[in-house]
């Protein structure tokens, strides 16, 4: 057999450091040894395939039970490409994401917001061949935390994708065009580079919002690559 | 094509999308020997890590319908995981190497703003003699805190501490 094609390393600057004084959680979960680099191996080129039959979709959370959820709804639609442009088919996106008040349905959550009956805020979907996903949801609010004095998250949606190797994992979030809050936000900033910052932020677009019913939001996702020569799925 | 998406941590409140029953690898039917993991998640205080998503992955054995090689389980207020899964047989390293039967974990939490990504071997199997990857870490006790032991039969334990004394051997992959 031969060896599966390493993953490229990672960008410096593009990806946030563990160790993140400005937010504060950081400081006693961060490691302090060295990271150990481990070669490519069938552990980290392979990865979990969920199957559609156990996994069911979860495509829209502006409805539950019949009934709409308070808020702006929105359209939530990107492509999932690896980092040498190949389309990721048929891989799991989870959501989940505050109300539009900005509280989520969570037992830890005590922020002093409304729960909305209708809305819990879990999503769940699988890209198609050319590596598109959609959600329909509600634009969340924005919630205060307790890391610094009047901190405030902004706007976002979290993202979890696995692609097709272990090591392609992906937690993110989702963030607003034009959210003054982002500037502010140390978990946002924990990017050193601004490209790959601003890259979580997700465009609006006329061409995906929908005429009397809701605002289209574009968020294109780009998972790690490993050259030319893809490995069969095993 | 641009680099890789930014990870940013998964928060608090990823319990959304947890679902108890992922934890059980054999829920879907899976033949095999069937084995208990556990484990305690402490920070660089030794507090437990209350709300960390504990994540799973084996190459081996295959994927099929009945076996999803995956799992995520919750940490509880104490910090313990816990997992049922099939015991993992060797597999494939780089060249003519095998790597010893193992687990791939993967750590998200608040203040983690990027998975942690370790491994669980299995203590006493000769196999991790020539594992790639314990034959690389030569501290023996940085070496052990990738070892889970068997405390009861078919139940194998690892405790994961994210800094400090004994901070477990995180990985690059
Ligand atoms: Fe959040």
């Amino acid at each position: 057999m031969s060896d599966p094609a390493p993953f490229h390393p990672l960008t410096p600057g593009t990806q946030p450091e563990y160790d993140t004084p400005s937010y504060g959680s950081t400081a006693k979960r961060h490691p302090q040894a060295a990271l150990i680099a481990v070669p490519t191996t069938l552990t980290e080129a392979n990865g979990p395939r969920f199957s559609p039959l156990h996994f069911p979709a979860l495509a829209d959370l502006s409805v539950t039970a019949g009934r709409p959820a308070l808020g702006e709804r929105i359209i939530v639609e990107g492509r999932v490409s690896d980092e040498d442009g190949r389309p990721v088919a048929n891989t799991m996106v989870e959501i989940w994401q505050a109300n539009a008040a900005g509280r989520y349905d969570h037992p830890g959550d005590q922020h002093d917001a409304p729960l909305d009956p209708n809305f819990h805020g879990e999503g769940r979907v699988f890209t198609d061949a050319e590596g598109r996903y959609r959600f329909v949801t509600i634009k969340p609010g924005a919630y205060p935390w307790r890391n610094h004095p009047n901190a405030w998250r902004p706007n976002h949606i979290h993202f979890s994708l696995f692609g097709s190797g272990f090591a392609q994992r992906l937690i993110t979030q989702m963030y607003f065009p034009g959210d003054p809050l982002l500037e502010l936000d140390p978990i946002y900033h924990a990017i050193a580079d601004r490209a790959a910052r601003e890259r979580l932020i997700s465009r609006f677009d006329v061409a995906l919002t929908q005429p009397e019913w809701a605002l289209g939001y574009r968020f294109d996702i780009v998972l790690r690559g490993r050259g030319a020569t893809p490995m069969e799925n095993t | 094509m641009p680099a890789a998406t930014a990870n940013q941590t998964i928060g608090p409140y990823w319990h959304l999308i947890e679902h108890a029953e992922w934890a059980d690898l054999t829920r879907f039917g899976a033949n095999g020997e069937v084995i208990t993991v556990t484990g305690c998640v402490r920070d660089g205080d030794g507090a437990p890590v209350a709300d960390a998503a504990i994540e799973i992955w084996q190459a081996d054995p295959p994927v099929d319908a009945a076996f999803p090689g995956f799992g995520r389980a919750r940490c509880d207020a104490e910090g313990r995981f816990r997992f049922r899964t099939l015991k993992p047989g060797p597999v494939a390293g780089r060249g003519n190497a095998w790597q010893a039967p193992h687990l791939a974990l993967a750590l998200h939490a608040r203040g983690v703003l990027k998975p942690l990504f370790s491994r669980l071997y299995f203590a006493g199997d000769p196999r991790n003699e020539s594992d790639p990857l314990l034959s690389a870490i030569t501290d023996p006790a940085r070496r052990e805190t990738l070892l889970a032991h068997e405390i009861g039969a078919g139940h194998w334990h690892l405790d994961i501490r994210l800094q400090g004394a004994g901070e477990t051997v995180f990985l690059t992959v």
